[in-house]
């Protein structure tokens, strides 16, 4: 038992394991919540692309700071609000399919941030922090970034919560009540957007889906009511963030990959659970 | 608050003049022209493709029109909100986690307002409308647990919910057994004294003629519109369905329009 509590505590002695502690709960709690609202609606190809859009942004942030990371998170901010309400107006044309035309620009915008990376000569760790996260390296002006960002996606989806339920679960019926859908359509966008910039650093580009999908997609099969969806994604993700740093810390795995594999693993255990219960 | 409009009591609580719809060139309402009074109860009849849900989507202010003008009591659709459009079931997510009192919820946030949470007073009307269409016991129901006939009753709840004084039913009747369809409509005729007026798409014409003051028969173009007497002809229903219908002899010794396939194939999407 001691031993047990020794090595629960063990990696807590060290600063940045606490900062990377509290940072992956709270992107976890965020990345759930606005989650339950991007498996409901079927967003997860858009989740994706937002997150990979953002590269050349950071990029160019990067180029420009010369390296410095605090910096880093308002480029990504702004770039993923424009990527978002870009991606949000390409799906309204008619010309392509929404998937083949989300699929172009996001691969395109990626590859060019990868160019943009690479024109620096040691570019490799600081890119791999990009796609797959550091959050280890999360430093406090980083935290509280976090705290305030994540607190305000959070109360915008408590003050709108009948809304977006309304325009997800019918949407016909919030055109004809005259709610702003427009606006609440955008509204949604944007605070993916501001999730995935809170996620950068957390998990990278690369892995953010998953923070977004899996642990609301865990919720998902284990209830049926909105509420307690998004009380157990944010419970899932959590967990996954704790887990999986420990993980990371014994183990020596890279965080981010370590927290989405963790969450990866609670996804199926209720899979199997659901499909046990079945028999 | 969301807008709301005040009615003008003199004007009909439906006009429609001269509208037209084309998607992608193809022409699926062609000069409309009818109107409504207050408490009517019409049942839309054509062939799948004849423009059902469309006219249904216009009136309601969710889809623009081409040419033509729909007024509500008076001014236009998009200003009010008491028109309820019910979906086919077939295009409602019944997996989405909210339970039949949630859904029934929706239809009061426009009455609710901005930032403001459901009180004691939402949940009653909520439980009001519910007992209303004789599903109070299943309010805490998993909308997927419901059958058919609980579905469309469920939403016939949210538009009371909603306080509607338009309802439009997209093929309620559809994929439901003989008694839920009867159950169903003998419950719209209970809501005749709410005042609702209410317009029901749907493919059996002799439900139509029995519980609906008139039918519009529509194939595009409104074929014919009025009671159902000298609407269902023969002539009138050549002219409709064409080559696609088969007569059999009714109970009440009118025609039977076979046609029960359900895809319209023109629904759209609001993003």
């Amino acid at each position: 038992m001691i031993t047990f509590i020794n090595w629960l505590v063990e990696p807590l002695k060290y600063e940045f394991m606490m900062r990377g502690m509290i940072a992956a709960i709270l992107v976890g709690i965020v990345c759930a919540i606005v989650g339950t609202y991007v498996v409901l609606r079927g967003m997860a190809f858009f989740g994706d692309a937002l997150a990979h859009t953002i590269l050349p942004g950071i990029a160019i942030g990067y180029l420009i700071t010369g390296g410095a990371r605090d910096t880093l998170f308002w480029w990504a901010l702004g770039t993923a609000i424009i990527a978002a309400l870009g991606i949000g107006a390409i799906s309204k044309q008619a010309e392509i399919k929404e998937d083949t035309a989300i699929g172009i620009i996001f691969a395109g915008m990626f590859a060019l941030g990868i160019a943009l990376i690479s024109t620096v000569r040691s570019y490799a760790v600081d890119l791999s922090h990009f796609l797959f996260g550091d959050v280890l390296g999360v430093s406090t002006q980083s935290l509280w970034l976090i705290i305030i960002f994540g607190a305000i996606v959070l109360l915008t989806i408590a003050a709108f919560y009948k809304e977006f339920l309304t325009l997800s679960f019918d949407p016909i019926l919030a055109a004809t009540l005259r709610l702003p859908v427009n606006l609440l359509n955008n509204l949604l966008l944007g605070l993916i957007a501001v999730t995935v910039a809170v996620s950068l650093q957390t998990v990278g580009v690369a892995l953010m889906v998953a923070m977004l999908v899996t642990p609301a997609a865990t919720a998902y099969l284990l209830t049926q009511r909105l509420p307690v969806m998004m009380a157990l994604a944010a419970f899932f993700a959590g967990m996954a963030g704790v887990i999986g740093l420990y993980l990371s810390y014994y183990l020596s795995i890279a965080s981010g990959a370590a927290i989405v594999l963790t969450a990866t693993v609670f996804f199926m255990l209720a899979f199997l659970w659901k499909r046990m219960k079945r028999i | 608050m969301y807008p709301h409009i005040s009615h003008q009591k003199d004007k009909p609580i439906l006009d429609v003049r001269g509208v037209s719809v084309r998607y992608n060139g193809r022409v699926a309402l062609d000069d409309i022209n009818f109107h409504l009074h207050v408490g009517e109860r019409v049942a839309v009849v054509g062939p799948n493709g004849a423009g059902k849900s469309t006219l249904f989507k216009v009136v309601s202010g969710v889809l623009p029109s081409n040419a033509g003008v729909v007024t509500v009591s008076g001014s236009e659709p998009t200003v009010h909100s008491c028109i309820a459009y019910i979906p086919q079931r077939s295009q409602v997510d019944w997996n989405f986690p909210v339970s039949v009192a949630d859904v029934v919820m929706m239809g009061r946030s426009a009455k609710l307002g901005p930032f403001n949470w459901p009180r004691k007073r939402d949940w009653d009307f909520v439980n009001q409308a519910l007992k209303t269409v004789e599903i109070g016991d299943l309010s805490n129901r998993q909308i997927s647990q419901l059958s058919g006939g609980q579905q469309q009753r469920m939403f016939i709840a949210r538009a009371l919910a909603q306080e509607a004084e338009l309802m439009l039913m997209d093929e309620p009747l559809t994929g439901l057994d003989t008694p839920a369809q009867e159950g169903l409509l003998d419950l719209l005729d209970t809501l005749r004294e709410q005042k609702v007026t209410v317009m029901v798409a749907t493919h059996d014409l002799e439900q139509a003629a029995k519980h609906f003051d008139r039918i519009m028969l529509l194939n595009k173009k409104i074929v014919a519109f009025g009671e159902a007497a000298v609407v269902l002809h023969s002539d009138n229903l050549l002219h409709a369905y064409g080559g696609r219908f088969r007569t059999v002899e009714g109970k009440s010794g009118l025609l039977t329009v076979d046609d029960s396939c359900c895809d319209e194939g023109e629904h759209d999407h609001i993003h």
